[in-house]
């Protein structure tokens, strides 16, 4: 318990699982993404806390300067957890935390140990009080977790740059890049700009979840087997919590032990078993660790015997804290992270708390785990070298002591959680109460507890200590691998809600996301800080376990019981995936077999249990498999026996090289054909200087191997190939002018080998945007030159990317307009949303089955029907991008837009002839997909290319009761081509738990899943019936469900609209959608626009989508260091965000419209001069320029931060968004105003007259 | 009653009848291939099988287009013959049907030309699962309309019977009748 619970450090909660303890420190170690050297708190250290009953508190405050940590080469990529965190500290965090100058460290006697690692980095361990009694000790534990997982978020926003997922070797890739936390500089205590609002909710609800459901489903466990429990109750890692939560940690636990590197080596943890005995942790250093991770670590380690009940809490007196580093001077910061790995041994996976608490926050949380859990914890500790850093804040943890364990990790991550925190500080007496009470009752179900061989059954209850670990560790004959129906009876999920009910919420029984919402009264229903995905309500263990929700979310994360209930909710069920995504991040496996079920051929996941050492239950159709002779052996600790801790089963992102089974030809290459619209009107455009550009500079990054093939076709009224078979001096033309029937000149050298070929590829593209300067064609084929690309790609497959100016006009495939400019605003029908010809959807499934992905991109500025053209992509898995008015000179914004989004389009990763299967667990059903592929049986979706910015939705219905599982999971599978030409399935694995009342369901609600779901649904309507019927289910979806929880849930008056916290944003996001282009009416909108929007809506992932739908506000004429955080050396800052109303602007101020795919800056006319100079670059209002879209780069602070700032928020998406400065007179302010979504137009309504028309409609 | 129009409707309608039936059947068993795709799941994931596969539903999704006209004309032509001969009872029971095609077949999306058995739509879990309640539906339909046909007439026959004295051209159409029903 050591970890102080104000540690003001972010970086301090970092936690590694031990049992990739090489791969998460590698994870700590990584860089940010965006921020390739940010300052690193600590180590990935992961905080443990636990303490056994009747514990005193420990403290721990370890000082971890920024240190890179580089992993051991093991040979499993470190964990994709870890590798978040790191991320998230250097992105995400807001460094903001106060300067904690000096933390002094109690040290308990003979507690403390020093854990020296590597040489360069001596970790210090704090000594941590170790008084165990028994009485007291059930309350005691705290664990800190850090969230790593939402840290994943982070990734996303913050660095795409961060990829070492495909390297097989695994993750060492992280030392260099780990960024040094410069937390120094940020001195506030202000909040990272990163709220979670969502986390105390999920909190909250879990409890009332827990307290519901759990005691009915399991049985209470005995003491005896509380071992067993422990491991099981792991509270897995907290979602990304705030930055906050990272800076303080709390961790509150018998054990500190800070692990800076993960344990990849088995000598480590030979160590570290060692140490565990001996009750010294050595940490074994990698030999790579960089100078800068010279970080000592405090660890605190705690004698398991009881040490007076001291309360543990840790004061910053008592704190000890270690200067930091050399490295980073700037940083007082102490972290400490509990290292919790009892489970390896065992079995088990860890569950480690880390309490995180926001020194910040008023409201301290600690999180207590169970006493059981301090056992493993001790043992963990011993085993693993986890470095826990914990930042020693001035602040004592009183509450830690207070809870005396009781809390989870998930309060302490709400707590941290820059947003209000609901939870009031609990009044410690009564919080203890309940915790002391719960903890001894360990739920579990009665048939686990003989398989849990893995359980310590040396502990004591009471008394567990580090001894028993290593025992724990061998004995294990059967261990029971996390089963779902383990956690279900985890022990602080009942802790939890009898904390929680005492503690947080006051003794209301209500969690945080079901909390009543006047709507038609909150003014500001938006919080100050970007949502976060809710967390869904698992024990610890399996949160720590589950997808990162950037790569999978579902829009309830609490499953219904019953396809009644879910009807009860009227919400959408379904997920939203964003399979592809770049991770930072990712263990690749390598072996012969891959473990899946016999029956439903599932992949093995974490979620499965393991009914004995030799066979393992399927977790979607409950089937017993068995463990094949190959996963008996452990590639990462190189130990036998142990399956539950391979990679597979600690992972819930894994990647496979898949074996030679799984594929019929050799991988095909990587090819590229461009096919390029040279018509009048494109040279006009002239669009072909910029992408041949592009493509020289980008000609040896495309993605690929030695056998990568290019090829080139260009037509206007006829079609031209190239050839350019090596050894022709110079690129040769072939006009087929036969277009009603287009064959292949040479269909051997059209497509040639890029590295053979390429001074006469280069020479082409040098010479393509002059060879048609002269050009009178007007025509466009574009029909005959896609069948001509069809036939040149069938025989391999790959990646055709179109080029397309006007509508095509001659052979197959021509189009007329449709589109009546008259009726661009008109509120009453919509035409022409679907194709007028079924030829580009007929030439996408050839394509499909050919493996070849048509990728389009329209430049155009007339009407060019996108609605028909974008069929060529859509069924072909392809992408489509849209540039409207592009003119080279006449538009340089657009310009500027092709450059950049060719650079990424060029460059990023790419799978040829994927498929993807989702499967879930029986019950459940896929009905509609929603994304650019084509579905070849009901649950394989056909993919001829996968890129990273694609996402997917698929909806959900309930076919059979859920009554007889507390747990669902679904599992994405999409097995690819990398461009290296390895075949390889990459498995997404997701748990949510099972409800059976409708508060649960409607305290579960993801609400930006939700909305992105029936985004997608509505364009489905659209274009099946009609725009207005699709705008009638959106505004229906609200009414439906509002009303459905204000006559079930809520038994407030009916007068008022009602909605629950979690939900409360809902009518302001289905706002949003009404008046977004793909639905608006009554707003004149380009027909192609509209149509784009939609194919936007259906294959752009989650986050990309949401900030489309709902654009972000910030005022940037004032920004402050306050709250900012530091990536790549650099502050951002963090201003708050404002709502889309005009009435949050003022002529005082600058604001910055974040669009997702371009930015605004709107000028005031009174805005201050010295923001217009100093930023904008000139000397008054008057002389801005009406079209300015760049900032200048001036040397000036306001300057910087003002950069800083959208460079950050531009390196956070795939496409990089231009930027208009807008100013307030000029005419291009309208395009600003109309993404001011809370006010009234003259077609739609303002937010509160949306809101008093739903309620006029549920009263109806 | 004599071997009127009427009886000549029954006859035929019975013949084409059972040629509706085949056709549910067909729907079923393609509406079953195209859900379920057989191979192993590796196989699936395979490029090669994929193409197979693709052109597997395109060659479906072709022939479900194919046979939908004639069926609804079948059906159609159904509808006129128990107009023309004044069947009104049967007519009555076959007009909801008339309906449901006529909705079926007028009511596609915005522009697109073709009918409601387009891969990429059709592939669709839940299309799909419509499509086959649909043709689940029409089996049944058929079937009891199969039997209807045939034993209306003769029904019609018995009660006419009761009232009228036979007449020659009853009886042979009795016959015929009886014949046919032996078959």
């Amino acid at each position: 318990m050591s970890a102080p619970a104000g540690s003001p450090h972010p970086a301090a909660s970092a936690r590694i699982p031990p049992k990739f303890g090489g791969a998460a420190a590698s994870g700590a170690a990584a860089p940010a993404g965006p921020a390739p050297a940010p300052h690193q708190q600590n180590g990935p250290a992961q905080n443990q806390m636990q303490v056994p009953s009747g514990y005193g508190l420990h403290h721990q405050n370890y000082i971890a300067p920024s240190g890179h940590y580089s992993q051991g080469p093991g040979k499993m990529t470190s964990l994709p957890l870890d590798t978040q965190c790191g991320d998230y500290y250097s992105a995400l965090y807001t460094v903001p935390t106060q300067n904690v100058t000096v933390n002094t460290v109690n040290q308990q006697p003979g507690a403390q140990q020093m854990y020296s690692r590597g040489p360069p980095a001596p970790h210090i361990v704090g000594s941590t009080l170790g008084s165990f009694q028994g009485a007291a000790s059930s309350a005691s534990h705290l664990h800190t977790s850090a969230s790593q997982p939402y840290s994943s978020f982070v990734n996303h926003y913050n660095s795409p740059a961060m990829y070492s997922a495909n390297s097989s070797v695994a993750s060492q890739g992280f030392p260099s890049t780990c960024g040094h936390y410069a937390m120094s500089t940020v001195s506030n205590a202000a909040y990272p700009s990163v709220s979670y609002p969502s986390l105390p909710a999920g909190d909250t609800y879990g409890q009332m979840f827990t307290s519901q459901s759990a005691p009915t489903i399991r049985p209470v466990k005995d003491n005896s087997f509380s071992g067993q429990n422990t491991a099981i109750s792991h509270p897995l890692p907290l979602p990304p919590p705030p930055s906050q939560q990272h800076q303080q940690q709390q961790s509150l636990s018998g054990y500190n032990t800070l692990t800076w590197s993960a344990l990849g080596l088995p000598s480590t943890q030979d160590n570290l078993i060692r140490n565990h005995t001996g009750s010294l942790a050595v940490a074994n250093n990698n030999p790579t660790i960089t100078d800068s991770l010279s970080c000592p670590v405090m660890q605190n380690v705690q004698p398991p015997k009881s040490s007076p009940v001291v309360s543990t809490v840790l004061s910053g007196s008592s704190s000890t804290r270690t200067p930091p580093t050399a490295n980073h001077p700037v940083e007082p910061v102490t972290s400490v992270t509990q290292p919790s790995e009892l489970l390896q041994q065992k079995g088990m996976q860890y569950g480690e708390y880390v309490n995180n608490q926001a020194s910040s926050a008023p409201t301290p949380l600690s999180s207590t785990s169970d006493d059981e859990e301090e056992e493993e914890e001790d043992e963990e500790a011993g085993v693993d070298s986890s470095s826990t850093t914990s930042s020693a804040s001035p602040m004592p943890n009183s509450y830690d002591a207070l809870e005396g364990g009781s809390y989870p990790d998930m309060l302490s991550s709400s707590a941290s959680s820059p947003a209000p925190d609901p939870a009031p500080e609990p009044d410690p007496a009564s919080a203890s109460a309940p915790a002391s009470a719960a903890a001894p009752v360990i739920p579990q179900p009665s048939k686990m507890a003989k398989p849990f061989g893995y359980g310590y059954p040396t502990l004591q209850p009471g008394y567990q200590n580090a001894t028993a670990p290593l025992t724990s560790g061998v004995q294990p004959s059967n261990p029971v691998y996390s089963g779902f129906q383990q956690y279900p009876q985890y022990p602080g999920v009942n802790q939890l809600s009898s904390s929680l009910g005492g503690l947080s919420l006051q003794s209301s029984p209500q969690p945080e996301s079901l909390r009543p919402v006047n709507l038609t009264q909150e003014r500001n229903i938006l919080p100050m800080t970007p949502v976060w995905a809710p967390v869904p309500n698992l024990n610890a263990d399996l949160k720590k376990l589950n997808c990162s929700p950037d790569s999978f979310r579902c829009t309830l994360t609490n499953i219904p019981q019953t396809q009644a209930l879910l009807n009860k909710a009227k919400l959408p069920l379904g997920l939203l995936l964003h399979p592809f995504r770049d991770l930072t991040q990712l263990p690749v496996i390598t072996s012969n077999t891959i473990v899946r079920c016999r029956s439903c051929r599932t992949y093995i996941n974490p979620f499965v249990s393991f009914i004995d050492q030799r066979r393992w239950k399927c977790n979607l159709c409950y089937r017993v498999n068995d463990v094949p002779e190959e996963f008996m052996y452990n590639p990462l600790t190189r130990s036998y026996g142990e399956p539950h801790k391979r990679p597979e089963v600690q992972n819930s992102t894994v990647e496979f090289i898949a074996s030679s089974d799984y594929m019929l030809r050799p991988p095909q290459p990587a090819v590229y054909l461009f096919v390029l619209d040279v018509s009048h009107n494109a040279v006009e455009a002239g669009y072909l200087t910029i992408l041949c550009q592009s493509l020289l500079e980008n000609l040896d990054k495309l993605p690929g191997d030695s056998r990568t093939r290019i090829g080139f076709m260009t037509f206007d009224s006829t079609i031209h190939f190239y050839n350019l078979q090596e050894g022709l001096s110079q690129p040769q033309m072939l006009i087929v002018s036969d277009i009603d029937d287009v064959f292949l000149p040479t269909p051997d050298s059209l497509l040639v080998n890029l590295y053979e070929s390429k001074e006469l590829i280069k020479d082409l593209l040098n010479a393509l945007p002059n060879m048609f300067t002269n050009t009178r064609e007007t025509h466009s084929a574009l029909g005959p030159a896609l069948q001509a690309a069809f036939k040149l790609m069938s025989p391999t497959g790959g990646r055709v990317s179109v080029f397309q100016t006007q509508l095509p006009s001659l052979g197959a495939g021509l189009l007329q307009s449709r589109e009546d400019p008259n009726q661009r605003s008109s509120t009453k029908v919509v035409q022409h949303l679907g194709p007028a010809t079924d030829f580009y959807k007929k030439l996408a499934l050839d394509c499909s089955g050919q493996q070849t992905a048509v990728d389009l991109f329209l430049l155009s500025s007339q009407y060019s029907d996108l609605a028909s053209l974008a069929c060529m992509s859509k069924y072909s898995a392809g992408c489509i991008y849209y540039y409207p008015s592009f003119h080279y000179t006449h538009n340089p914004s657009q310009a500027e837009k092709l450059q950049k989004d060719l650079k990424r389009y060029l460059t990023r990763k790419i799978g040829f002839e994927a498929v993807m299967r989702i499967r879930c667990t029986k019950g459940l059903s896929m009905h509609t997909f929603h994304g650019n592929f084509f579905v070849r049986s009901t649950d394989l979706l056909s993919l001829a290319n996968i890129n990273p910015d694609a996402g997917f939705a698929v909806q959900l219905s309930i076919e059979e009761s859920l009554t007889d599982t507390s747990l669902v999971c679904f599992q994405t599978a999409l097995l690819y081509t990398s461009s290296k030409g390895e075949r390889r399935i990459r498995v997404h694995t997701l748990c949510l738990p099972v409800v059976s009342s409708l508060a649960d369901v409607y305290a579960g609600v993801d609400v930006q899943a939700a909305i992105c779901l029936l985004a997608n649904m509505a364009v489905d309507r659209s274009i099946s019936s009609s725009l207005s019927d699709a705008r009638d289910a959106l505004v229906n979806a609200v009414v439906d469900s509002l009303s459905a929880y204000g006559s079930t849930v809520s038994n407030l008056q009916h007068s008022a609209l009602m909605a629950p916290s979690s939900l409360k944003l809902f009518p302001l996001y289905v706002l949003a959608l009404l008046k977004q282009k793909a639905f608006r009416t009554g707003t004149s909108t380009r027909l192609d626009d509209r149509v784009y929007a939609m194919c936007q809506i259906k294959s752009q992932p989650l986050v990309h989508l949401m900030r489309m739908i709902h654009p972000n506000l910030y005022r940037i004429d004032r920004l402050t260091d306050e709250g900012a955080i530091h990536v790549n050396d650099r502050v951002v800052p963090q201003p708050p965000l404002q709502k889309l109303s005009a009435e949050k602007l003022t002529r005082e101020g600058a604001f910055l419209m974040d669009c997702g795919s371009v930015f605004y800056i709107w000028v005031g006319k009174g805005c201050d001069n010295n923001f217009i100079e100093d930023v904008l670059g000139y000397p008054n209002f008057a002389s801005i320029p009406q079209k300015m879209t760049h900032l200048p780069e001036l040397d000036t602070l306001s300057s910087e931060r003002a950069r800083s700032f959208i460079t950050w928020l531009r390196d956070s998406r795939p496409l990089s968004p231009i930027l208009h400065i807008v100013k307030d007179e000029s005419p291009a302010k309208a395009e600003f105003f109309q993404h001011l979504i809370e006010d009234r137009t003259e077609a739609a309504f303002s937010y509160y007259e949306f809101l008093l028309h739903v309620q006029q409609q549920i009263c109806k | 009653m004599a071997f009127t129009f009427a009886a000549f409707c029954y006859m035929l309608s019975l013949v084409l009848c059972a040629a509706l039936i085949f056709f549910a059947i067909w729907h079923i068993i393609a509406f079953d291939e195209l859900r379920t795709d057989f191979k192993s799941p590796i196989d699936q994931c395979n490029p090669v099988h994929a193409r197979e596969r693709l052109r597997n539903i395109e060659r479906i999704c072709f022939l479900l287009r194919k046979l939908v006209l004639p069926e609804y004309s079948i059906h159609s032509l159904f509808c006129i013959m128990f107009l023309c001969a004044q069947e009104w009872l049967t007519l009555g029971l076959n007009v909801p049907l008339l309906f449901y095609h006529f909705w079926r077949y007028f009511h596609c999306p915005a522009d697109s030309s073709e009918l409601a058995y387009d891969p990429p739509v059709v592939m669709n879990a839940d299309t799909l699962s419509y499509c086959q309640k649909e043709a689940w539906c029409k089996l049944a339909f058929y079937l009891l309309s199969f039997f209807y046909y045939l034993y209306c007439p003769f029904c019609t026959w018995i009660s006419s019977a009761l009232t009228v004295t036979p007449s020659t051209h009853s009886l042979d159409f009795m016959n015929v009748w009886w014949s046919l029903l032996r078959i």
